[in-house]
């Protein structure tokens, strides 16, 4: 297994054309902290992108950052930070719930859709990305996208890159939108509501005119809910006022200062209760918050659940399951059917992940669409083969 | 006199128009089908109405099963498609070709559900953009795309064209407020992307058929996000001696880690032309004018206003205006989105939709009046600041062939310019055919070749609204 390291795009060019005139896929990574995540491949080499990397150009008072694909996080957030600024998303790090070790980078970002409890505000990694640069399977640099907000000139292939896992190219540059940082935040916390409950109140809290923008729910021997509000000081305290009167009925409930909030709320960004170190498989389901509940119940009939969470008000449930046999696979999704939602393996050891369907299988004529566009994109299948469904 | 050109119809086609059209009536109901030249004349054009062309037929289907058979239909036949919503298109996107029928959604025009512990609503495509907010509003709800055209436009035009509007500095665009679609494919397969769940499985092909102009399908239904309302909404309006002052002023607001709801510009032409139609009490004796609009509880709007104002009073600040009523508020956003209608009374018009950096907007203003200049017009600007989408229109005489060659090809300087600052040619109108002939100025062969091959993917025949987006040489079908 050969590890790849160019030091500019055209050395990423050149990897790339050699590898498709001798057909030999590639996987591609920037830190590797996320290699963990979709199916394992079996490609005899690897490109990194950690080696592009440097912020291009920053522009605060246009609140857009345009950063090399393998650039860190954190420097990233570090440069947004000295300017007051944050990436609207909140993107988690996957290092707690995979193991990993290494520096999570801004492609990764992009490529897997990277998101955290902002979302339910201020949308996903998709939301804000505004461009990318790739490398196509033609070896061409392809740019999509740019550096303004609105945009609708020709395909957005910029929304297709996100959440594609480097199937889809080799991204060597992503523009983000970024947002003013908060001045303050602060958090309501309700003790001892079961899921319905939980649920209910958060889209109480959610449906209220005070932008809550993060809502959280952690089952179990005490049950407890977490609401967020980020903005001005003055805001901050009377909009929690104002959730608390709107509450009332779910019981009483705690305040959380500024600092306790940003720590309790990086937990559940990356969902640090769910630590590789559990040895246990563990599933992130997407569905309508207010069917989270039954869906929950109905698990929990057929499995010994280990541990389960609910984050974006119900519609995110993080859910630890026994890592045996298909990590629950069939049950789980046979249990999400009709819901309009789905699930996707996020740890699991590499023989269950090759078994099953990491991500949720789509309708035949979905996938058909898919299998084009890699084609179109990919031609020879060079890049990540099967990283995110067999054959694709 | 057609300066954009139409590629000639298919002699074939038309040689069959007869057969094509009882074809048809086996699938549409009479009053679902429209064959008489004089019907079909309300089909010819859009808003880019200095160009026209009669379509073989229109076809208004009631049902996402009509739209499926219609397509499978002329797919089967060969026959191209264009796609249209209420033919409010400011690019030509819905703009016929003689040997097209036109399928419009307008039929598929009710709201199927709404959800509010989950935030959404379901609508059939034809609904329009202002029916889902005002359908939601009495419990409190709006749904936050607000292009000016809100009144007549459709989902399905929102979603071809990714529609924007003034709100959308802190809402988003339509891409960031769908989350799921019923679409039919050229070939009459029908497709359920994304639903009532945040983030969907495999590729985002939602985000892809969202400002993809109606090349890739016909969308018949859609699961929108709906908001809670803010408690209030206040506009205000800042008259400013220079642009460049009011441009200054934006980056310093946003500098200062405040985010309006909207921060909208308008020039000195602009703001006569719409004082003169909505008599909102816009300050005439002014250069330029900001209309800035806060939202929060009383006291919120009062703390966030007074630290705009008081960063607009360090960029000279002429005039500071806040609405006191809901009454005057209407008045303010009635006088701003009727910009183009009012536009309309005093001059013809073409609209350019270019975005920039928000860092260049004082230089693209100040190059905009000298590229009109240079072709003897006159030019009035409104557009939202905070993003850099700017709408200058350039005034002509449509009945002057001459002086619409001028106008067209000072549009295409100014959209040029776009590009070159480092923004690009269409933040929300759409690429259409008006500017489909400059996508090389901002794309290269390969990307071009890209982008196609992924529509391809879709419609490998090119039959589904064919004419737009891609020049018409050099294309890619797989």
């Amino acid at each position: 297994m050969s590890l790849l390291v160019p030091a500019s795009e055209e050395d990423a060019v050149a990897i790339v054309k050699d590898a498709v005139a001798r057909h030999q896929p590639l996987a591609i990574e920037g830190g590797g902290t996320r290699a963990g995540l979709g199916r394992p491949m079996q490609t005899a080499a690897t490109l990194s992108t950690r080696n592009l990397n440097g912020i291009v150009f920053y522009e605060p008072a246009e609140m857009v950052i345009r950063a090399k694909a393998g650039t860190p996080v954190a420097e990233i957030e570090a440069a947004l930070a000295e300017k007051g600024q944050v990436l609207p998303f909140e993107p988690m790090d996957h290092r707690s719930v995979l193991g990993a070790e290494g520096e999570p980078t801004i492609g990764a970002v992009a490529a897997c859709n990277i998101s955290g409890p902002r979302r339910i505000r201020n949308g996903a990694a998709r939301d804000s990305l505004i461009g990318v640069r790739f490398i196509n399977g033609k070896g061409e640099i392809i740019n999509s996208g740019g550096r303004v907000m609105k945009n609708v000139t020709g395909l957005d292939l910029v929304k297709l890159q996100c959440g594609a896992y480097g199937t889809l190219g080799v991204l060597t540059e992503v523009t983000f939108k970024v947002i003013p940082a908060t001045e303050s935040s602060g958090a309501l916390v309700i003790d001892g509501l079961d899921d319905e409950k939980a649920v209910a109140a958060m889209s109480a809290a959610l449906g209220s005119p005070f932008e809550v923008s993060g809502a959280a729910h952690v089952p179990g021997e005490r049950p407890r809910t977490f609401l967020r509000i980020e903005h001005f000081a003055p805001s901050v305290n009377y909009r929690l006022g104002e959730l608390e009167k709107l509450l009332k009925p779910f019981g009483p409930m705690s305040r959380l200062g500024h600092d306790e909030t940003g720590a309790i709320w990086r937990d559940i960004r990356d969902a640090k209760a769910f630590a590789a170190s559990d040895n246990q498989a563990l599933w992130r389901i997407s569905i309508a918050p207010s069917r989270a509940p039954s869906l929950m119940r109905k698990i929990a009939q057929q499995a010994s659940v280990a541990r389960y969470m609910f984050d974006w008000g119900g519609g995110l449930i993080w859910l630890a399951v026994p890592s045996q046999k298909d990590a629950g696979a069939q049950m789980i999704r046979a249990a999400l059917a009709g819901t309009g939602g789905y699930a996707t393996l996020v740890r699991a050891p590499d023989d269950i992940r090759n078994a099953v369907d990491v991500f949720q299988p789509q309708a035949d004529a979905l996938m058909k669409i898919s299998r084009g566009i890699k084609a179109s994109i990919d031609p020879k299948g060079i890049f990540n083969p099967g990283r995110m469904y067999a054959g694709n | 006199m057609s300066l954009i050109p139409f590629p000639d119809p298919d002699p074939a086609i038309m040689a069959r128009r007869e057969d094509i059209i009882a074809g048809l009536a086996a699938i549409l109901p009479a009053d679902c089908l429209v064959t008489s030249e004089d019907e079909r004349r309300a089909f010819e054009t859009d808003a880019l109405t200095a160009y026209r062309r009669m379509p073989l037929a229109v076809a208004l289907p009631r049902s996402t099963e009509e739209v499926a058979s219609v397509l499978k239909f002329c797919s089967t036949q060969g026959v191209k498609v264009v796609p249209r919503g209420a033919g409010t298109s400011l690019a030509g996107g819905a703009i016929p070709q003689e040997d097209a029928v036109v399928v419009a959604v307008t039929k598929l025009n009710r709201i199927l559900d709404v959800d509010y512990a989950n935030r959404t609503a379901r609508v059939e495509a034809g609904v329009t953009n202002l029916a889902i907010s005002d359908a939601v509003m009495p419990d409190g709800f709006f749904y936050a795309p607000d292009p000016s055209s809100q009144l007549a436009c459709t989902i399905a035009g929102n979603i071809g064209m990714n529609s924007g509007g003034a709100h959308c500095l802190k809402y988003g665009v339509t891409t960031n407020n769908v989350l799921g679609v019923k679409m039919v494919l050229m070939d009459g397969d029908i497709v359920e992307i994304g639903g009532d769940a945040l983030d969907a499985p495999g590729y985002d092909l939602l985000g892809l058929i969202v400002g993809s102009e109606g090349q890739l399908g016909i969308v018949t239904e859609a699961t929108v996000r709906i908001l809670r309302l803010a408690e209030g909404a206040r506009p205000v309006l800042f008259g400013f001696s220079s642009s460049e002052s009011a441009g200054a002023c934006v980056a310093a607001i946003i500098g200062a880690g405040i985010v309006p709801v909207a921060m909208e510009f308008m020039d000195k032409p602009a703001i006569a032309i719409c004082e003169a139609f909505a008599k909102a009490g816009y300050p005439l004796d002014v250069e330029a004018m900001l209309i800035i609009e806060v939202e929060g509880s009383e006291s919120e709007m009062e703390a966030q206003l007074a630290r705009i104002i008081e960063i607009a009073q360090k960029h000279d600040v002429q005039v500071v205006k806040e609405s006191r009523s809901a009454m005057e508020t209407a008045l303010i956003w009635k006088g701003r989105k009727s910009a183009f209608g009012a536009t309309g009374r005093v001059a013809d018009y073409i609209c350019m939709d270019g975005t920039v950096p928000t860092g260049q907007l004082s230089y693209v203003l100040k190059k905009t009046g000298e590229i009109v200049e240079s072709y003897g017009l006159r030019v009035a600007n409104v557009f939202h600041a905070g993003d850099g989408n700017m709408h200058p229109l350039i005034l002509y005489n449509v009945n002057d062939p001459a002086e619409q060659a001028k106008a067209e090809a000072a549009g295409m300087d100014i959209l040029k310019l776009c590009v070159d600052v480092g923004g690009c040619l269409t933040g929300e109108h759409g690429v259409g055919i008006e500017k489909r002939d400059l996508m090389r100025h901002q794309f290269s062969e390969e990307e071009l070749g890209q982008q196609m091959r992924v529509r391809a993917v879709f419609d490998r025949a090119w039959l589904l609204n064919p004419a737009k987006v891609f020049p018409l040489d050099g294309r890619v079908a797989a």
